[in-house]
């Protein structure tokens, strides 16, 4: 046993163990949180397999780091696992590839339990050690998998071994350099791990949230760094496949430790001290409401998910001449997703296309309370210039904005649980050729309904008088008008700023460019060359700025430019729920005169219409009840829908946020590099 | 107005653009000044060991039209034809900030009481930056004046140094300002005009082209120069906005982001290179245009002179041809070339030194500003760090 964990390699560089060490605090919340409910099911049989999966991977992403972070904890562990199956896991451990037969025929069906717990141990450990080819494991995998009783838990942790597996034979050399690559990489080999899961009818929750919170870890680590690498702030960005792997290589320590619960306590304390001492607990904020796991928790997670979906819009292309020309992108998707019918898939759009599929969900999906991402405004002048100019810059800026930003979009689109389900986004994902968009265009008869009807929505806005008795809606609202007011503040600040920053970059090329004759003109050698130095500094800063510019404007204003819409579209929640309450109202209303009229034919003593009257109460009381109903639903769905995108919005801008101060810092590394080059020279002048 | 009297920090911007040899037999600073409207009134302080001074230390008040008179003297003295006249300090120039302090008066309503205050500070800074240098300009003009061997005993130098009543130099009126626009016109047309007469001397010729190109070169690079430093002012008075905006946002919604305060640092930050790169290389370049003026001004002197030289030679000719007034013309000629040779003379040595101190200048100003950008860059950068992880 001692031997096995002696052997196997640290799986990162040193240099990222203070990181690791540091989010192992995160680990320990979740686990709190997590092993717990996982107890509670102590026979992992499949009837309930979403539970397990869902539990599992959650644990494994956390506790990675602690197993890393020491080995010696983790034998203390297996030793103390129950007896049987700590003899097999010795096994295992010395002889990874026989102890995977063991396992499928051991007589431990009975006992799941240990069985499960086991497994992933030896699963990451060949994995580490690196023994076993990949396409063996895989093999194995499927092995596992058709012997039924052994349940849907431990196929999901073999499978998170198989995929580290797979990751980590690249992933050790390609980690830093190529991790694009890695990312593309990514889908293909993950493929069969992927398949075994979809048999066992669980869905592919691990890997979402894996990759989601290992690229905050990362974020975090190239921050941390005291000098990070470049290559390594870049690659917190993505990178997917790093991050699969790296929680893949760590699967085991967490589920050992909810063997054993005194061993399990004293680790916590371990974890959670580094978080107290950190000055600043990073990720641990979204996991160290783990503990008390509410339903939102849940929900969020259950979103995360989605993101095995890896939507990217590519390849903008003109299509056609004059006026009726039109930008076509391709629109490639990369998922593992069952609903789907292959694994990639690519489709032609043009924008167009994009706004009507806005149109079909917000149709169905706003009045429900949904908050609908929408897309990149239409531009006229934008769109004419590119009808009508050449290869201009200022046209190629324009549809390289536009198709990041149909790329946030339909990524939005799809992180939304909801909204993935939908038939259209389906279809606007997979099928070759879609119907044309018409209602979108602006001048069409759908279009001046569609004003029509905002007009009018915007009078019933302004009439009805909602006395709001959710607070929490109440003080929502208010937030959210605030905010777009701030929003839109920031935003043309930070426009202006990428105006500045351009015309900064333009003078400093000047300035660079009469400097050099300066320089030319001088007569003093030394003096010149310094001079002629000094404009070649200048024109790498111009280059700098440049970029920094271009950064400004896609991580930041871009940003805000979303968010704007964004909320645009929960005030638009926000909306149909006032409509559903009026509505409510209206009908309370109409009860209320029915009752009166009830009431005077009481009086009047005429039973005859009394009947009639008394069907009409009968049917506008139960309208009555309906419209409540659906008040209360919407009021959930917007209350659900809100917190979610606060959620994101968050993460989401602590992601940019975070990109662009990277930035920054490579932009103000550069700059240092370039004026410490220039030193010497200003030196060398006599 | 504003009375902003500053006697702290003076010495640190103390020479920017001129090294100049530390005698300590005159020391001249500019302690303190005292803006009031349009005037600004300069202390000077006078420190010498110098027989010709009255006292080993005194202080005089004096405007900014007391320098010019100071200098316009010196130029129109004769015997000063042949050296290098330190350029006139320019007039100050308080307009920019006043008018931003007076839209920022009328838009206080439209602020918020925070960003009105970081506003106003931040305008105040820019005054004060303004006008330190105004106050430097004036002193580096006094202080190449008194390291120079010949000016620092010129008697209406010393009068300014020492007289501590008002000198009553009035402004040009506007006969004298049209003469001096005259003056420069048939400066100008003479300049065109000598310009055909042969030079003699080599070192002159190439004094002069290289003075020429050179001059128009600085010039191109200081107004660019001037230019790049008021976008990367622009972009430091983004950030400003940005981290106001910031703060708001993030004090609205406590829940979501807590991303403030970098923003706002890095703006000062930057608003510090902004100014610190006005300040080494601008004002660098920018001074050097003017001495550089003075330089070609010394050149159309010396050219001026070779031109007479060459007429009462003609002269002299024509004289002993004629056989009449050759004593006078001999005389007139001999002055002439005495006078030409003593301007060569002197003029070479002028540009001589002229040259060295512009290396050495630059050298010192480029090396500051490059300790400054990477000193700069380094702490944004450590910014950038703590921010990023703080953020985590």
């Amino acid at each position: 046993m001692a031997a096995s964990s002696e052997r196997s390699p640290p799986p990162f560089p040193d240099s990222e163990e203070p990181e690791l060490l540091e989010d192992s605090d995160e680990g320990a919340d979740a686990f709190t949180g997590t092993s717990i409910s996982e107890m509670d099911s102590p026979s992992p049989d499949s009837t309930k397999p979403p539970k397990d999966i869902f539990n599992e991977p959650l644990e494994d992403i956390f506790s990675d780091p602690l197993s890393n972070v020491n080995s010696e904890p983790q034998k203390k562990v297996d030793t103390k696992i129950p007896s049987p199956s700590s003899d097999e896991a010795v096994d295992l451990f010395s002889d990874p590839l026989d102890d995977d037969s063991e396992v499928v025929s051991s007589p431990e069906v009975q006992n799941p339990m240990p069985d499960l717990l086991n497994e992933p141990v030896q699963a990451p450990k060949s994995d580490v050690l690196g023994e076993p080819p990949v396409h063996k494991n895989a093999a194995r995998q499927q092995d596992i998998f058709e012997d039924p009783p052994k349940g849907s838990s431990k196929s999901s942790s073999v499978k998170k071994a198989a995929s580290a597996e797979l990751f980590s034979d690249e992933d050790e050399e390609d980690l830093f350099k190529e991790l694009p690559k890695v990312v593309t990489k990514k889908p293909q080999p993950s493929g069969p791990p992927v398949d075994v899961f979809t048999e066992v009818k669980s869905d592919v929750k691990v890997k979402p949230q894996v990759k989601d919170d290992p690229t905050d870890l990362f974020a975090e680590e190239a921050l941390t760094a005291p000098a990070p690498k470049p290559s390594a702030s870049s690659s917190s960005s993505r990178t997917n496949g790093v991050h699969s792997e790296e929680h893949d290589l760590f699967s085991e320590a967490t589920v050992e430790l909810s063997l054993d619960s005194p061993r399990n306590d004293r680790k916590k304390k371990d974890a959670v001290k580094p978080s107290v001492s950190a000055p600043v607990a990073p990720v641990a904020s979204s996991s160290s409401k783990a503990p008390s796991k509410t339903l939102e928790e849940l929900e969020e997670e259950e979103s995360e998910d989605t993101f095995d979906l890896n939507i990217s819009v590519t390849n903008p292309e003109k299509v056609g001449d004059g006026m009726n020309a039109y930008m076509a992108y391709k629109v490639s998707t990369q998922t593992s997703l069952t609903m789907f019918r292959s694994k990639t898939f690519t489709v032609r759009r043009r924008f167009s296309d994009f706004l009507g599929l806005y149109e079909k969900l917000s149709e169905k999906h706003l009045q429900n309370g949904y908050i609908v991402p929408p897309p990149p405004e239409k531009s006229i002048l934008g769109m004419t210039k590119v009808k009508v100019g050449k290869e201009d810059p200022s046209s190629a800026e324009f549809v390289e904005r536009r198709r990041a930003a149909l790329e946030r979009y339909l990524q939005r689109v799809v992180s939304h649980p909801s909204l993935l389900q939908d038939p259209d986004v389906r279809e606007f994902l997979e099928k070759e050729e879609l119907p044309r968009a018409v209602s979108t265009q602006a001048l069409s008869g759908a279009g001046f309904l569609k004003m029509l009807n905002k007009a009018t929505d915007a009078v019933s806005k302004m009439t009805i008088k909602m006395n709001e008795q959710d607070v929490w809606f109440d003080e929502k609202i208010q937030d959210v008008e605030n905010e777009e007011q701030h929003m839109r503040k920031l935003h043309v600040m930070v426009e202006s700023l990428v105006n500045h920053r351009k015309e900064l970059s333009g003078n400093t090329a000047v300035f660079a460019k009469s400097v050099a004759m300066l320089g030319s003109s001088e007569d003093n050698t030394a003096l010149s060359r310094a001079l002629s130095q000094l404009a070649e500094v200048e024109d790498r800063i111009e280059q700098l700025h440049q970029e920094q510019a271009a950064n400004d404007f896609f991580t930041f204003s871009e940003l805000l430019a979303d968010y704007i819409r964004l909320l645009g579209a929960v005030k638009g929640c926000f909306d149909q729920r006032m409509k559903a309450w009026q509505r409510w109202q209206d009908a309370e209303n109409m009860l209320q005169k029915k009752r009166e009229v009830e009431a005077k034919l009481l009086w009047a003593n005429k039973p005859d219409k009394l009947q009639q009257a008394k069907d009409e109460i009968a049917e506008w009381e139960a309208k009555v009840t309906q419209y409540e109903r659906e008040f209360e639903r919407i009021s959930a769905t917007v209350r659900k829908e809100v917190i979610r995108f606060d959620k994101e919005k968050a993460r989401d801008f602590k992601r940019q946020i975070i990109k662009y101060l990277e930035s920054l810092l490579n932009s103000q590394q550069q700059l240092i590099k370039y004026w410490e080059a220039f030193l010497p020279e200003a030196k060398a002048i006599a | 107005m504003t009375s902003i009297s500053e006697d702290s920090d003076k010495e640190k911007v103390r020479s920017v653009s001129v090294d100049l040899n530390n005698d300590a037999s005159l020391v001249i600073d500019i302690p303190d000044a005292l803006c009031e409207r349009d005037k600004v009134k300069f202390t000077v302080h006078t420190k010498t060991t110098l027989s010709s001074f009255q006292k080993p230390e005194f202080s005089v008040p004096r405007q900014h039209e007391e320098f010019i008179w100071l200098h316009d003297t010196i130029v129109e003295t004769e015997e000063y034809a042949g050296l290098i006249i330190p350029p006139a300090p320019p007039k100050p120039d308080f307009e920019g900030p006043r008018e931003k302090m007076h839209k920022l008066g009328e838009g206080e309503s439209s602020m918020t009481k925070e960003e009105y205050a970081k506003m106003k500070q931040e305008l105040e800074a820019e005054y004060l930056a303004v006008f330190k240098k105004t106050v430097q300009v004036h002193e580096v003009f006094l202080q190449r004046l008194s390291s120079h061997p010949i000016f620092r005993k010129d008697r209406n130098f010393q009068i300014f140094l020492e007289y501590d009543q008002d000198l009553s130099v009035r402004r040009k009126n506007a006969k004298e300002m049209f003469g001096g626009f005259f003056k420069n016109m048939v400066k100008s047309a003479d300049e065109v005009l000598i310009s055909g007469v042969k030079e003699v001397d080599e070192f002159f010729e190439q004094e002069k082209t290289f003075l020429l190109d050179y001059s128009s070169k600085i010039k191109d690079a200081s107004a660019k120069a001037e230019k790049m430093t008021r976008s990367h002012k622009n972009v430091a008075d983004d950030y400003n906005h940005i981290s106001g905006a910031l703060n708001s946002t993030a004090a609205d919604n406590n829940t979501a982001f807590k991303k403030t305060i970098s923003v706002c640092v890095l703006q000062k930050l930057e608003d510090r290179v902004a100014s610190d790169q006005e300040l080494k290389l601008t004002e660098l370049l920018r001074y050097y245009t003017r001495d550089i003026q003075a330089a070609k001004d010394l050149l159309y002197r010396r050219a001026r002179a070779l031109a007479d030289n060459e007429n009462s030679n003609k002269a002299l000719d024509k004289a002993r041809l004629k056989g009449k007034d050759i004593a006078q013309a001999e005389e007139n000629q001999k002055q002439c070339l005495q006078k030409f040779d003593k301007l060569s003379e002197s003029g070479k040595k002028e540009l001589t030194s002229f040259k060295a101190r512009r290396v050495v200048a630059f050298r010192k100003n480029l090396i500051e500003m490059t300790e400054l950008e990477i000193k700069h860059a380094k702490v944004r950068r450590l910014k950038c760090c703590v921010f990023s992880f703080k953020r985590n």
